[in-house]
């Protein structure tokens, strides 16, 4: 839970500093033309808008309390701690949620037994029927429960995102998430997309991007997803019959998508070559063989030699002898270490933490950092967060909020204390940004060409007057009292917005606040 | 170079005010019946994820495509599952069946092996390339169907150009402004239709040189007009906004109901809710057509009852049919089976309007003509366009075609792309909205039309 405990009364900030947040381009802050490095400010020099700032970019938003709790350690420390989250304790209602559904911890294979074809199988069994009505039934209950586990796993998403203190893990899994997308829409994935984010993509999101890309190529969800379950070396059966054969699905994504980018330099007969190398890492026998040795249990996957592809490949120039399994080592070896990876994965960093085009020169810097550091993605934020780049005051409130932020963002302000997440996931739903659900591999953007829209901006105006006014009970059982946020938030607004929240009625503040244009950005 | 651009009339008129903008009824909006040549209609749907446009005009004469697919190929006709018959060599995939009135009515086309001359087959390329109209360039940021609207005279209405779905598409990036609304089309009353909240939020994005304030008005003169267009029977001129009764006196800033932020429809909006539980988001957003079916009732009803809808996209997903794509039936005939359901619905929901209405079906490239190891397809490159309307010549199956030899196939996998999915467009926007050709290059730059797309 929240800890109330940060809550201090503070002094009133002086009225005098005004921000102008709705023309970033007008910098009328002091200091402005004197852009530092933040880390080499002790932290008194450091003003409160530019913790602001810091904290709406490192978390999903700024809680009445944070402000106060960054001065007091510096932002070099906290920074430090975010870069280290391992350092931070759990909150406690992420943990206890965590322990009170097994579900969560469950292995892939222990949730397809549980929740997927063999659980049907096992109820039928036990039951002692074969009737089809039965069947049906036992298919029903089964898939119920699947979306059960999927409805939990989206819950602790948003409960992550909301009150853990390692706000920027939980930022850099939405990036990864989102970078390495898959979709809980296709079959298998509902039940297997939260072990995936929990086993693939949270313990290294600060790591080597090595060790990410590694993690996600042996997760069965991903080998559903992208189809290299179904990719393998085109077989003869006994009657002449042809069977089986490439699927260059993944191959493709891995190199487009993944590593080089669109532009990286690769060749249809890369993409051929790579769909080769991949062939025979899927997923885990069935039937007799569903206990083979060579599975793996936490991460779902199986390599099967039988419909691997033993001939030698060549990769973007490179030659790789067939060998088996280890051949996507290597691969993965020269996809990551290839500078248009970096730059890549550079771009999107930057993107994504400073502003939708973001300065050449910060990807260069990062892309440098990348190749120095053989991929160390803690080195890269750490760079990027000390950067004058990501200083300077042209990019505060340069960003718009994608939905999933805006909806955090909105419940972290307001201290609300949901009793379930519902409505933040139907909200996301109606504003175009299902949880889990984007079903292309290259995942939502975080840009404002692809969340700007005059339907949905009136829909999160909807959202925001339905929290203030305290008829989304669920999510915000006490209407928000706007002393609370006027503390935080208040001279962090447009002269406008202030304006025009100063003469509406008391009931009303809250909502325009949070319906603000002000709000939309961070 | 247009004079006024709606954006900035919109500008222009928000220096008066929103309320006097937006009055009970559109009184821009074209009345009923009232034709002339640039109030004809332009619907484009994508299909994003690239369908296998082989299925959907078979080539059922040439003997290779069942050599090459040897469990997905669709049936000759008159076989169980078999395709329909449109010229002895070509058939339309049996889940195309409600569209068969329109081919032997002589308003549905198709052009075989059209696209794009960009080799990609990247999704995300492709289908920017299709959106943008500048296949190869990517600093292209607008996108043509925006550009259109930018080059045909301005109705001043919000809705002269029509989004549907929760996020605005590349397709209609630009310029001009552009109405949106949920795929879910409904009337529903907002929180800010209440006057006090309305008029506070109004002053909260007044700033019109703002993104976020061009889309708060936008946003709103989109929701009044389709309240008005959606709510029964049409009021007459000049009658006062509903919500007016709900006047400051009697002010009461959220709905007695406890009504949810969202919608206050109470007992309607949770029906749409549910609704909505049951859509899966698909490609880029884009929902499978099976979670829509209802599309083209919804948009014949809207286009009917606001005339001032000219132009309008939607999507669907769900094409990318690389493991058990099916045949005859199966999964890519699951999602057809809807599609043409609701095309079919489009049409006669349009009514008399059909007649000054083209419809565009296209998708960002096709799939390899051969199978592959999963009895799906991978990604190709030449695909099938569709057109349907009232002043098509239809009955005809375009397109240079030669036949399904791996010499003649694009790198000896694809079908090639003989004409230009731009050359379609062009033609379609010359002939059907009267744009010029000196528009048509603003549209698609760098690219000419040959006057032979439908030749």
């Amino acid at each position: 839970m929240y800890q109330a405990n940060i809550i201090k009364k503070i002094i009133a900030l002086t009225s005098a500093l005004f921000f102008l947040f709705v023309n970033t381009t007008v910098a009328i802050a002091a200091n402005t033309n004197n852009v530092k490095s933040a880390s080499n400010k002790s932290s008194s020099a450091v003003t409160d808008e530019e913790i602001y700032y810091l904290l709406n970019r490192i978390s999903f938003g700024v809680r009445p309390g944070d402000i106060e709790s960054v001065k007091a350690i510096g932002i070099k420390a906290f920074i430090e701690e975010q870069l280290n989250p391992e350092t931070i304790p759990e909150s406690q209602s992420v943990t206890d949620f965590i322990k009170d559904d097994d579900a969560l911890t469950m292995s892939p294979i222990a949730l397809y037994r549980s929740f997927g074809p063999p659980a049907v199988k096992a109820a039928m069994a036990k039951a002692g029927s074969d009737s089809p009505d039965d069947k049906k039934e036992a298919q029903k209950e089964i898939h119920k429960l699947a979306h059960e586990v999927f409805k939990d796993n989206a819950q602790l998403r948003v409960l992550r995102a909301l009150y853990s203190p390692r706000q920027l893990q939980e930022v850099m899994t939405d990036f990864w998430f989102n970078h390495f997308n898959i979709s809980a829409d296709k079959g298998l994935d509902r039940i297997l997309v939260g072990n995936y984010e929990n086993v693939a993509i949270r313990p290294y999101t600060m790591g080597k991007f090595r060790d990410l890309l590694g993690a996600t190529c042996h997760h069965a969800a991903m080998l559903f997803y992208l189809d290299n379950a179904e990719n393998s070396i085109a077989k003869t059966d006994k009657n002449g019959k042809k069977y089986g054969g490439l699927n260059e699905n993944y191959a493709r994504e891995l190199m487009e998508l993944h590593t080089l980018g669109v532009d990286g330099g690769y060749t249809q007969d890369d993409v051929i070559q790579l769909a080769k190398i991949l062939t025979g890492l899927g997923l885990p026998p069935q039937g007799r063989r569903a206990f083979a040795a060579g599975i793996d249990e936490n991460t779902g996957t199986y390599f099967n030699e039988q419909r691997h592809d033993f001939s030698d490949k060549i990769l973007l120039g490179q030659t790789i002898k067939g060998s088996g399994e280890q051949e996507i080592e290597q691969a993965l070896d020269i996809l990551a270490s290839n500078p248009a990876t970096a730059r890549h994965i550079s771009y999107q960093l930057a993107q994504y933490f400073v502003a939708d085009k973001p300065p050449s020169s910060l990807v260069r810097k990062l892309t440098n950092r990348y190749m120095q550091s053989g991929g160390n993605i803690k080195a890269m934020l750490a760079d990027l967060f000390t950067s004058n780049e990501f200083w300077d005051p042209q990019y505060r409130q340069a960003k718009y909020k994608n939905p999933f932020r805006y909806a955090v963002s909105v419940l972290r302000s307001t201290n609300a204390q949901p009793d379930n997440y519902d409505r933040v996931i139907d909200f996301l739903r109606q504003q175009g940004m299902p949880l889990y659900g984007c079903l292309t591999p290259d995942g939502y953007k975080n840009t404002e060409d692809a969340w700007l829209n005059p339907d949905t901006l009136l829909k999160r105006i909807g959202f925001a007057t339905g929290i203030a006014s305290g008829s989304m009970k669920q999510l915000c059982p006490q209407p928000p009292n706007y002393n609370d946020l006027s503390t935080t938030f208040g001279d962090k607004l447009s002269v406008n917005t202030q304006h025009v929240i100063s003469k509406a009625p008391d009931k009303l503040k809250v909502a325009l606040l949070l319906g603000s244009p002000d709000f939309m950005r961070y | 170079m247009y004079i006024l651009n709606r954006r900035q009339f919109l500008q222009n008129a928000s220096l008066i005010s929103l309320s006097a903008l937006f009055p009970g009824t559109s009184s821009w909006a074209f009345s009923n019946g009232n034709i002339n040549s640039t109030n004809n209609k332009l619907i484009v749907i994508l299909l994003r994820g690239a369908i296998d446009g082989l299925s959907v005009v078979v080539p059922y004469g040439d003997n290779r495509y069942y050599d090459l697919r040897p469990t997905i190929a669709v049936a000759k006709p008159g076989q169980d599952q078999g395709v329909i018959d449109l010229n002895s060599y070509f058939g339309m995939h049996p889940a195309l069946a409600p569209l068969l009135p329109f081919w032997q009515a002589k308003t549905l086309a198709f052009v075989q092996a059209a696209g794009s001359p960009d080799p990609t087959r990247s999704h995300f390329d492709a289908q920017d390339y299709m959106e943008t109209g500048v296949p190869g360039k990517k600093m292209i940021t607008s996108g043509w169907l925006n550009r259109l609207v930018c080059e045909i005279p301005s109705n001043k209405s919000p809705l002269q150009a029509l989004s549907l779905g929760a996020v605005l598409p590349r397709i209609f990036a630009g310029a001009a402004e552009v109405g949106s609304a949920p795929r879910t089309i409904s009337g529903n009353k907002i929180v800010l239709d209440r006057p006090v909240i309305g008029d506070l939020f109004s002053e909260l994005y007044c700033d019109q040189s703002s993104d976020l304030g061009r889309a708060y008005a936008d946003g709103m003169a989109a929701h009044k007009t389709i309240e008005e267009a959606m709510t029964e029977p049409a009021k007459p001129a000049n009658s006062p906004p509903a919500a007016s009764a709900d006047t400051p006196a009697q002010f009461n800033p959220f709905s007695r109901s406890g009504v949810v932020g969202m919608g206050e429809n109470g007992g309607k909006n949770s029906t749409i809710d549910a609704l909505l539980a049951e859509q899966k988001a698909a490609s880029r957003g884009a929902p499978s057509p099976k979670n829509n079916g209802d599309f083209g009732k919804q948009l014949a009803l809207l286009m009917n009852r606001d005339n001032s809808i000219q132009i309008a996209f939607t999507d669907f997903g769900g094409w990318d049919t690389h493991v058990n794509q099916g045949n005859g039936k199966g999964q890519l005939a699951n999602r057809l089976e809807p599609l043409a359901a609701g095309l079919a619905e489009l049409v006669d929901g349009l009514g008399p309007l059909y007649k000054q209405t083209t419809i565009v079906v296209m998708s960002e490239f096709g799939r390899t003509v051969k199978e592959n190891g999963n009895r799906g397809t991978d990604h190709g490159h030449g695909n099938a366009m569709w057109l349907l309307g009232g002043n098509i010549s239809g009955g005809k199956v375009y397109g240079r075609w030669s036949d399904l030899n791996e010499s003649n196939l694009y790198q000896g996998r694809d079908l090639p792309a003989t004409t230009d999915f731009r050359d379609v467009l062009c033609y379609v926007l010359n002939d059907h909205l009267a744009v010029s050709k000196k528009s048509l290059a603003n549209i698609f730059p760098g690219f000419t039309m040959s006057g032979k797309a439908l030749a």
